[in-house]
């Protein structure tokens, strides 16, 4: 194995969370290498296409890529070292076992930064394995980033955001959607992205699933039908869509092997999508050299990984002793409560609290109170 | 089927067109888009074939996860289509016989 170079700050993970963290840390003098596996950077906001939602202060209205390219600037204005093609495949202590470009490298890091993200769910039902179910991201990216469409006339089943948002772009692509199908009783995303789905006359079937996917070697038909009272499909509703595709859009779920092979301790949060690193309000883990920010420590927004990560970053460099503890508790308690703002309203209530319990959790853990979150 | 125009990122720009051959075929695609981007572009959505039951797989996570766009590049066996850029002049072939075996 080649030795490697030693970073101050190691960032696993080149989505708006990793970015903004090494932007934090570099931005304070800290030596920082962002590695990620992709061939671009960015994350999941390459191929969001659409103007994002939350507060001014948080650019919405301003397209997701829009945003991965400001914190691409800025990272290499601020001296941030990017690597691309770069799977971290081992953590030992705080040495990272890189395959860059095909080159097995060791990492020797002061602090790491986890910034993972998430993967998306599966779900199985009869045919779900043939060729032609996909998962939403899946779409999203041969669409929005290779512009290719992997077919012509969609369902989706899922009507979280991630749902509603790739129907939209799907559409705008020129495809057809059949219908998005959700076996709960209503919507779950936003109104304003499912009135557009709407607009367009494309049905969202509520207490709907779909009960199995039939086609000879790939996708020729999706049976929909209703859920009774007991949450079982009622054979009797069963009616046939001729579509060639199907989209899963049933949830994500943290991306936290890392964490786990570092060995620090976990916390399970059914409304942030799993089993999550515990970790206190500096992004701080059970382990002093490992930090975590963005849709692995609960599956939230870009607005609120960039914010996580902001914090991550910062106190990783804190903890270097590159920054005055003064200057630090500052610039956190500034980002800590654009955090609050934006986990406030209908729908970021129940993640503030889901992230409460976390923090709670590992204040107990640790036995130490800890910084307030909300100063 | 590939997204000329769009409402949004206006219209394709075409990168350096290569061929590559695909169980025999030759197609066109794009250098450095994805291999599976460029059969899916053409329609083509079978990737491999599972090794005990022969049942077809497609793309379906599309980030490097889950495998079912496992085919053999170049003589490699079992290389992740939906993460492995395309070169000129790449030969491909399903693994539909399944696997590495
Ligand atoms: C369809 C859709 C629409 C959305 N719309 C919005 C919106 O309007 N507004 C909003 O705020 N949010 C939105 N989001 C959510 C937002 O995109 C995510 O919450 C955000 O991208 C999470 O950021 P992250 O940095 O934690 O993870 P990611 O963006 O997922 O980045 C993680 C990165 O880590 C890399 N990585 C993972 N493991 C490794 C490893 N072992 N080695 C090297 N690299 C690794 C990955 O390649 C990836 O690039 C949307 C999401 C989707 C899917
Ligand atoms: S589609 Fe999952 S690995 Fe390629």
């Amino acid at each position: 194995m080649a030795t490697g170079q030693t970073f101050d700050i190691v960032v696993v993970g080149a989505g708006p969370a990793g970015l903004a963290a090494a932007i934090e840390a570099a931005k304070r003098g800290a030596r920082t290498l962002v590695v990620d596996e992709n061939n671009k950077p960015g994350g999941q906001l390459f191929k969001q296409i659409h103007k994002f939602f939350g507060s001014h202060e948080h650019r919405a209205g301003v397209r997701g890529y829009d945003i991965g390219r400001q914190l691409l600037d800025e990272a290499a204005k601020c001296g941030v070292e990017v690597w691309l093609d770069a799977v971290v495949h081992g953590l030992f202590d705080s040495r990272l076992a890189v395959l860059h470009a095909g080159r097995q490298v060791t990492v020797q890091a002061g602090r790491i930064i986890l910034a993972t993200g998430a993967s998306e769910n599966a779900v199985a039902f009869p045919g779900s394995t043939l060729p032609g179910v996909m998962g939403a991201g899946a779409i999203q990216t041969m669409i929005n980033v290779h512009r290719v469409l992997p077919g012509k006339r969609f369902v989706m089943l899922g009507s979280g955001n991630v749902g509603l948002i790739v129907c939209y772009q799907l559409m705008q692509a020129g495809a057809e959607v059949l219908a998005v199908v959700e076996a709960m009783p209503s919507i779950g995303g936003y109104g304003v992205h499912a009135a557009k789905i709407r607009r367009a006359g494309v049905p969202i079937l509520v207490g709907t699933t779909i009960s199995r996917v039939v086609g000879q070697g790939k996708v020729e038909a999706v049976v929909l039908a209703t859920l009774g009272p007991d949450g079982r499909i009622d054979p009797q509703s069963e009616r046939t869509l001729a579509a060639d595709t199907v989209g899963l859009a049933v949830g994500l779920t943290p991306l936290t092997e890392l964490a786990w092979m570092a060995g620090c301790e976990f916390f399970f949060s059914p409304k942030l999508g799993g089993h999550l690193p515990l970790h206190d309000e500096n992004m701080l883990t059970s382990l002093p050299y490992l930090y975590v920010a963005g849709d692995i420590t609960g599956v939230e927004e870009a607005s609120t990984a960039m914010e996580e990560g902001r914090l991550a970053g910062i106190a990783a460099a804190e903890s270097l002793g590159l920054v005055e503890a003064a200057a630090a508790a500052t610039d956190k308690a500034a980002v800590r409560q654009r955090i609050d703002v934006l986990r406030s309203g209908p729908f970021g209530e129940g993640r503030r609290l889901a992230k409460a319990e976390i923090l709670q959790q590992q204040a107990l853990r640790s036995g130490q109170g800890g910084e307030s979150w909300k100063a | 089927m590939r997204v000329e125009k769009h409402p949004v990122l206006g219209d394709r720009e075409v990168g350096r067109l290569v061929t590559i051959s695909v169980d025999g075929a030759e197609i066109e695609a794009v250098e450095g888009e994805p291999i599976a981007a460029a059969l899916l572009a053409q329609g083509m959505i079978v990737m491999r074939r599972t090794p005990r039951f022969g049942e077809p797989r497609g793309v379906f996570c599309g980030i490097g996860r889950c495998t079912d766009c496992a085919m053999t590049v170049d003589g490699v066996p079992n290389v992740r289509t939906c993460v492995t850029p395309v070169k000129a002049g790449m030969v491909i072939t399903s693994n539909l016989k399944g696997g590495g075996e």
